[in-house]
This record gives structure tokens, sequence and C-alpha cells, in this order.
């Protein structure tokens, strides 16, 4: 498909801004721009159909199942959007007069309230944009922590192998260096390595509950207990929070800071890769190390304030508004039973599939009980057919379902990671079960077909190496358009 | 009371029997005793969509929405054209993850391959990645870019966006970076100073081009300074000034970021907004995020997909440049596709309202009293000063429904015009001046 720059033609554009509006020229002199830029000139009907062509070739939630493990990718209610478009919050300066924001503070400050609630946390900031954004700011807040104790020594972030990458990539960017912790026979985290790796160095632990083969941690008071003992501090990724809301809280669990994915969990839209929001959450003795500014519910009225010792900022003003909106709309609309029924019924989905695949694919640690996500391994299929799991998800883009994610974790070989979400029907799950068998009956039939799939898709399998190798990051022939 | 999850209780009890469990609670029954939830979530009732989006409104109404508006300092009311917004609203742009399945993803990559062409065009430079959260952590991430093992020193002009200023600062505190703040004389950087403190340890220097109060700074002379002590040069933009005034890679930045809201995305309150990075080709390897690339199928067709994923977390974890996943993808949809219905001659002629406009307010704020504080070429922010009651001025300000610039004291204030600020509505906030003056 072409691109709008191969689309352009000289002269052609919108009309959107008169010509003149009838004030004084001004000169800027040295500081003019010498060369324009090259934007693409093209009608408002042929920009209209390009984008058209190119939402055509875009696989949202709304076109088919998506079991992207780890991503959550629910439905994505109508009313949140409408909500976050009301010109009395799209339309706000954020530097407006206190009084003229109340609405936006209260927005701010309830959802703060119930995500606390669902969490088990005190006090949350908004302003992480993403999920790796809240994970640097909580990060941050045990750094300050410790920083305010002079304790100065501890360097080490501990993290399980069956980790988010984001989460030793965090640790990095804050200087930490990561220890690793191999997981037990059982999924979990080992903990007499465990034990064995903590001391007065100790700056924290980071951990998902369930983890990311989709398996809750039953020795979860053991662990942060270990963590506590040693001095340090307890982040809980809340990447898999869908399949505990009502259930259990990572405040109860020994967590001291936690942050969320609401373009997950509360259903806010992925928008193609953010924007997202990532709120970053805390007990009480951690909230004078929030970042600035933080919403304080007076009785007549919202204000912000500064935290004591914050550390400061992540981002300008008060993160991702908009997707703040959306998930409170959503909050709200579940109310407390509903909220409890997402996960009861995400955990369902889950294992609804996970046990009717048991039959057909290899699913390590399928003897257990899964919560939101379970992750099937290709390795044998990988090692006696030669058969991966690269190809058993390319095959289901022919029948139309987005793939599961691929390779991750890290400790299951030829891993596909499979979360349904709550958001599916029964008819929905029982024909991609169908369809997972399908395909896997074709390993021995037609490897083949499944060498070469996909086969009914817009392109097909990518040269990568060649996308890395022979750069070529933006259009640059403009001679020839 | 409202729910999505379409199944319904029957089907869910078939479901659990199906898999060998009676009930909701056995299926929890793994999730030890002393952490499991006794009762429920201390949260309002669910309520039906009618009842929540009128829960909502009221709560919005809360909000004052200005007719006029005459603030800027980082968050920008430009107009949005309806065609921005009609494509935006797709489902699929807007439901759609990162594109890791570049098969059905060709839409998305497109477009950020587009994005990436057009904000490396608007900043001149190589090469752009597929964004980042915002302005301010862009700025952050790029000093990040310049670190060397024997430069660790980032110098940091004073007049930049101070909330920029505290997101390096933090991101400083993350990761070790010396930062040393570079003073001002008379708004705009002390280019002496800068000379006298820059050396073989200095990894870069960050200026804001036009800077938080509105003026345009003497980029390629810095430029030069700071070329010749071996450091990178960063320039923070405003993407619509561009349309009319230097590029960065004509004032002679290694890295050009900016905050991308002006480009199609409403005020919103301060988020979502969008950050944008570019770069030379020589430092492509070190840019954080992702980054699409044109490559081919099996079958030699045109493909797009997520390439130099070596530099990210999830294939290098603790050794990744960055921790950055989801950005602000479908901002930088909005904002590729403002550009493309902009054209050039679209941008240079809203840069140029934006500029002549401001120049127009602030001769006739100077006639009613209000000097400009810092006698050098500005863009479409200006600061006042007056002896003017604020209190009183904006008083009446607000019963006009016009949001005045920003207060910076007692005296000074920070105003904004852009294209959106039509001759009436200049001359309503002039007249209301003129009636607080008397």
């Amino acid at each position: 498909m072409k691109l709008l720059f191969e689309k352009s033609v000289q002269g052609r554009g919108c009309d959107i801004f008169p010509d003149d509006c009838g004030f004084e020229q001004i000169d800027l002199g040295t500081f003019k721009r010498k060369q324009a830029p090259h934007l693409p000139e093209i009608s408002e009907s042929e920009l209209s159909r390009h984008y058209s062509e190119l939402a055509k070739r875009t696989y949202g939630v709304n076109n088919g199942f998506y079991p992207l493990g780890s991503c959550t990718m629910k439905y994505n209610p109508k009313v949140n959007e409408a909500m976050a478009n009301l010109e009395t919050f799209t339309q706000i300066h954020p530097l407006q007069p206190i009084e003229s924001i109340q609405g936006c503070l209260e927005i701010l400050s309830k959802a703060s309230k119930y995500l606390c609630e669902i969490t088990g946390m005190d006090a949350m900031t908004f302003q992480p944009a993403a999920g790796a954004h809240g994970e640097f700011t909580g990060l941050l807040l045990i750094k300050a922590y410790h920083d305010s104790r002079n304790d100065h020594l501890r360097n080490k972030i501990i993290i399980p192998d069956a980790a988010h990458g984001t989460n030793p990539a965090t640790a990095n960017m804050l200087g930490y260096q990561v220890i690793t912790i191999p997981s037990n026979q059982n999924g979990g985290v080992d903990i007499e390595k465990l034990k064995a790796a903590v001391g007065d160095d100790t700056a924290g632990l980071m951990l998902t509950n369930p983890n990311t083969i989709g398996l809750f941690d039953e020795n979860i008071l053991e662990i942060t207990e270990i963590i506590h003992q040693v001095g340090g501090l307890n982040y809980y990724d809340g990447a898999n929070l869908n399949a505990i809301m009502g259930i259990v809280k990572p405040g109860d669990m020994g967590f001291d800071i936690i942050h969320l994915n609401l373009h997950k969990t509360f259903s806010t839209p992925h928008g193609g890769g953010g924007a997202g929001s990532g709120p970053c959450g805390c007990k009480e003795f951690l909230t004078s190390f929030l970042p600035k500014p933080i919403v304080i519910n007076n009785d007549e009225c919202f204000t912000l304030e500064n935290p004591l010792q914050s550390v400061g900022k992540v981002k300008a003003f008060y993160g991702n508004f908009l997707v703040v909106v959306k998930a409170l709309t959503y909050i709200l609309t579940l109310g407390k039973e509903g909220v409890k029924e997402v996960s009861q019924n995400a955990v369902l989905n889950a294992n609804y599939m996970m046990k009717q695949l048991a039959d057909t694919y290899d699913i390590p640690y399928g003897n257990q009980t899964c919560m939101h996500e379970f992750v099937i391994s290709l390795a044998k299929e990988k090692h006696d057919l030669g058969i991966s799991a690269m190809d058993i998800a390319k095959s289901l883009l022919d029948h139309g379902i987005h793939p599961p994610t691929m390779y991750f974790p890290l400790i299951i070989h030829e891993a596909l990671m499979i979360e349904p979400t709550e958001t599916e029907t029964k008819e929905t799950l029982d024909e991609v079960i169908a369809i997972f068998k399908l395909v896997y009956q074709k390993i021995k039939s037609s490897p083949d077909k499944l060498h070469a799939s996909p086969i009914l898709t817009p392109i097909r399998r990518v040269d990568e190496v060649k996308a890395a190798r022979q750069l070529h990051l933006r259009y640059n022939d403009w001679d020839k358009s | 009371m409202g729910s999505y999850i379409p199944t319904t209780k029957k089907e869910q009890l078939e479901m659990l029997k199906t898999i060998g469990y009676a009930s909701f609670d056995e299926l929890f029954s793994h999730i030890p005793q002393d952490v499991i939830l006794k009762e429920t979530l201390d949260l309002p009732s669910g309520l039906s969509e009618i009842e929540v989006q009128q829960t909502i409104k009221e709560i919005a109404n809360k909000n004052k929405v200005y007719q006029h508006i005459f603030r800027g300092a980082g968050s920008y009311n430009h107009y949005i054209p309806s065609i921005v917004k009609s494509i935006a609203s797709k489902e699929e742009f807007l439901t759609a993850y990162t594109p890791y399945q570049a098969e059905i993803s060709q839409g998305i990559l497109q477009s950020i391959f587009e994005f990436q062409t057009m904000i490396s065009e608007l900043t001149g430079m190589d090469v752009a990645n597929a964004s980042v959260y915002d302005g301010a952590s862009a700025a952050a991430e790029a000093i990040g870019m310049c670190r060397e093992k024997r430069r660790n020193k980032a110098y940091i002009a004073s007049t930049i966006h101070p909330d920029v200023l505290d997101t390096i600062k933090t991101y400083a505190y993350a990761n070790g970076i010396e930062i040393i703040i570079i003073d001002e004389v008379n708004g705009k950087v002390d280019i002496e100073t800068l000379k006298s403190s820059v050396d073989k340890e200095t990894a870069c220097f960050y200026l804001q081009q036009p800077n938080f109060y509105g003026i345009l700074e003497d980029a390629s002379q810095i430029s030069t300074i700071i070329h010749e002590c071996g450091a990178k040069f960063i320039i923070g933009c405003h993407p619509i000034s561009l349309g009319s005034i230097q590029s960065p890679r004509e004032s002679g930045a290694d890295i050009a970021v900016g905050e991308g809201q002006p480009l199609g995305i409403p005020i919103s309150f301060g988020g979502p907004y969008l950050g944008f990075m570019a770069t030379t080709n020589q430092m492509v390897r070190k840019l954080p995020g992702r980054i699409v690339g044109e490559s081919v199928d099996i079958d030699g067709k045109r493909a797009f997909v997520l390439t130099l994923q070596a530099r990210e977390q999830h294939i290098r974890r603790e050794k990744a440049s960055s921790n950055i996943c989801s950005n602000q993808a479908y901002q930088a949809l909005i904002a590729s596709i403002y550009m493309a219905t902009l054209g050039a001659r679209g941008l240079e002629k809203v840069a140029n309202q934006c500029l002549n406009k401001a120049h127009y307010l602030q001769k006739k704020l100077e006639e009613l009293g209000f000097r400009l504080v810092y006698d050098a070429p500005f863009f479409n922010e200006f600061v006042t000063e007056s002896t003017i009651r604020h209190k009183e001025l904006f008083n009446r300000l607000e019963d006009l429904s016009i949001l005045g610039g920003l207060p910076l004291d007692e005296h000074r204030i920070l105003w904004c015009v852009t294209e959106q600020n039509s001759k009436a509505s200049i001359d309503l906030l002039l007249q209301a001046i003129t009636e607080v003056s008397k």
C-alpha cells in the first residue's frame, strides 16, 4: 500500500485556515526556517480513504478474539470514550485556577480512592503515563525511602526469572543491580534461593502475583516477609491485576507499592500502543515521597499539594487524565459486585480454555488451577517436528485470531501465553478451542502449511533481519513523489 | 450493576462444572486463606449506562470551560480540524495493542512509519521514534541518550518549562547523571556562563526553543559552543513553531524532542499528550522506545515491522536502553493526521498566525501599561509586567470567560496567543483590561 507521501501531489491540500487574518506580518529575520518540511499535500477525501485503508489493515479488540497474554485485551466500553470526550474535560487547561478544575480533581480523587480500595493501598499518583512509567515511579519511591533513612548501601533489586522484561529494565534505570531468583518446580519463587539472596543490600523485590505463568504464588506472605525482614520494600507489578480484584489485595499480601495498567485491567483501550496510564500506589509511610502534586480532598474543595519529600515529577502536569476518566467510568459502572465478577470470569475463562486444551497441548504447570492466563509450550513439537510457537501463532492468524503472546515468559521454551479475558462468550471460547486443536492437528498432517502461514493476511511473514540490518525508518524519496 | 461479561450466571456455572469446579469459591480455593478477602470491596454499587454518564457529567460540570484562552505554558489551545477527530475515532486504531503481529498490524505500523517521517521532516532530523509519554519525559530520555563513560554532566537552560526541568531532575536522581542549571540573562540563556562551564565531561546541553518565556534563544551560537567541547546539543521544540522558525537541525541539534500536544491533541487537563524524539543517523541506536522500519514479506511485498528491538526491555531486560513499552501511539496517530491535513503550507499559516496575533496583543498591552519584560524576539508567548492588581484583573476576565495569561508572580504574566484567538477575542481581552486599569 502506498504511503501518504507517495499519494502527495504538489498544490493539493485541505483548506483549514484563512490566508490572511489582517494582522501585521512579523519578520522572523535570522530565526526564519530555511527549508520547509516535506509534508504530504493531499486532499481531505484522499486522506480519509488513506486512513480507512490503514484501519482495514489493523486488528483491534472489536475485530475478534485477542488472547494476548499479560495484555488483558478485554472489550473497551463505548460509554468510557463518550465520557472522556466531554468538552468539560477535553477543553480544560492544566494550569487553570483551582476553583475552575474541581471536576478534574474530583475524578482523580475518586479514582484514587476506589483503586486504593481494590489494591489495599493508601495513596495513588496518576502521573505515570504507562505501566513501565509506573514501575519507574514505584522504584523511585523505594530509592527515596532508603535515601531518607540514610540507608545508601541498598543497591540490589530482587526479581524472579519469570518477570516481565520491564522489571529488570526499570531497576537498571535507577542504577540498581538486578538479582534474578529462579522459579521453583511449581512455577513460584524459590524460597530458599530468595532467602540466600537477600541481605542489608536489598532495596526491594519486584513481583507479579499471579506471575507470568498465570499461577498464584501461595507462599506470597512468606516471600514479602523475607524482604521486609531485611529492610527491603515489596513492589507489586499490577500487570496481572485482572486476576485478583475482589479476591485478594496486594496490600494484604505484604506489598508496599504497586503500579496498575488502566489500559489493561480497567478497559481503557490500548490505542495501538498508548496512551495508557500507569498509576502508582503506595502505603501510608511512603506517601510523602509521591510525585508532585497530589490531589488533597478538603471538606469544601479539592486542592493540589506537593508531598514534603516528593521524588519530583515523572512527566508534566498530572498524567494521562482522560484515561483516568475512562477507568473511573468503568469502575462506577461495575461497582463492588461487578469488579469481583470481572476477575472471577477472567479466571474461569482461562481455566476453561486451559483444561480443554490440556489433552492436546503441553501445558507446563497445567495440573494447577491457573489464574487469568496460562502458558502452553511447543518445545517438544519444535524439537521433534520442527514446528515452533511462531508457526502455531502465525497459523492462528489465518483463522482470524490474534495470536497469544509469543516466547514469553522466558522460563518456558516455545511459549504461547493465552489470556482470554472475561469479555468473551462461551461460544467464542469453544470456537477458538476447536481452532487451536485443528491447528495442532496440522503439525502432523500438514507441517508445510504451518511453516508457510499466514497466507490470508494483507502481508505474510516479514523479513525482520532485513528491517534491522538495512535500516529504513522513514520515507526519503521526495524526488519521486 | 453494569457488566461487560457476556456469559450468563447459568453458563458460568455450566462452565465451572465442565472443568470440575462446583463454584467460584472452589475455583479460588488454592488462594491461601490468610490473604483471601472475606468482605466485599468497599465500592459503590454498579450503575447503568444512563446513570453513570449522569454521574460523570455532574462531576465534569464542576469544571469551567473558558471561551477565550490566553494561557499556554506547555499546553496549547490550537484548532483541531474535523477530519482529525473523525479518522482517529476508528475503533481499530483505538482498540488494537502494540503491533507485535506485523501481518495484521500493517495499518498501525505504516501510520507510525509515516509519523516518524513527518517528525523527522518537521525537526529536520534523520530519524524519529514512535513517540514517548510527553515532552518532559522525552527531554529526560534524550539526556540519557547523551551519557557516556567520561561524560556524566548534563547542562540545562534555566529558561525551560519548570515541569520539564522537574522531570529531568527526577530521571537524573534515578540514573545518577549530574544536572547543572545555566542561569539566564534578560530571559535567555547566559551564553558567557555556558561557555565557561562546559568541558570534556559535558554530556549535553538542553535548550527549549522558544523558551518558557516564549523567547527565541540564540540556538545556532549555542550549538557551536556545545559542539566545540564534544558534547551533544538537545533542543526541546514547539512543533507548531517549526512551521516558520528555524528547525532544530538548522540550529545544530543532535537530538530534537518536544511536546506534540499542539498537533491536534486537545488540552485535556494535561494529558494524554505526546512526546516526540528525533535524532541523527549516528545516534539512532541510542533512541529509546518503539521504532518501525520498512522491510518486505516473504513474497517480496512492502511490509512494516517493529525493528531495532535488540535495544528494548523484552529482549535486553536489565541491559535495555529504557524500560518504555506503551508509548502514545494513538496520540502519534492524531498528530500524523493533523500534519497530513495541514501540510507544510497549513502549518506555516498556523505558525504565522500565532506569531502575528501574539505580537498584536503584545503591542496593545504595552499601550495599556503592560511592559514587555524581556526585549528579545518571541514566538507566540511573552511576559509582561505591570502594576495592575492581578486579583481585580483576573476577576474581570473570569466574568467574561477569558482565561488570561499565566501569572508568574504578583506583577508578571506569561501570555499566549494561538490561531484560535480571533481579533474579536483579543479585543475583548484588551477592552476588559482597559476597564480594570481605569
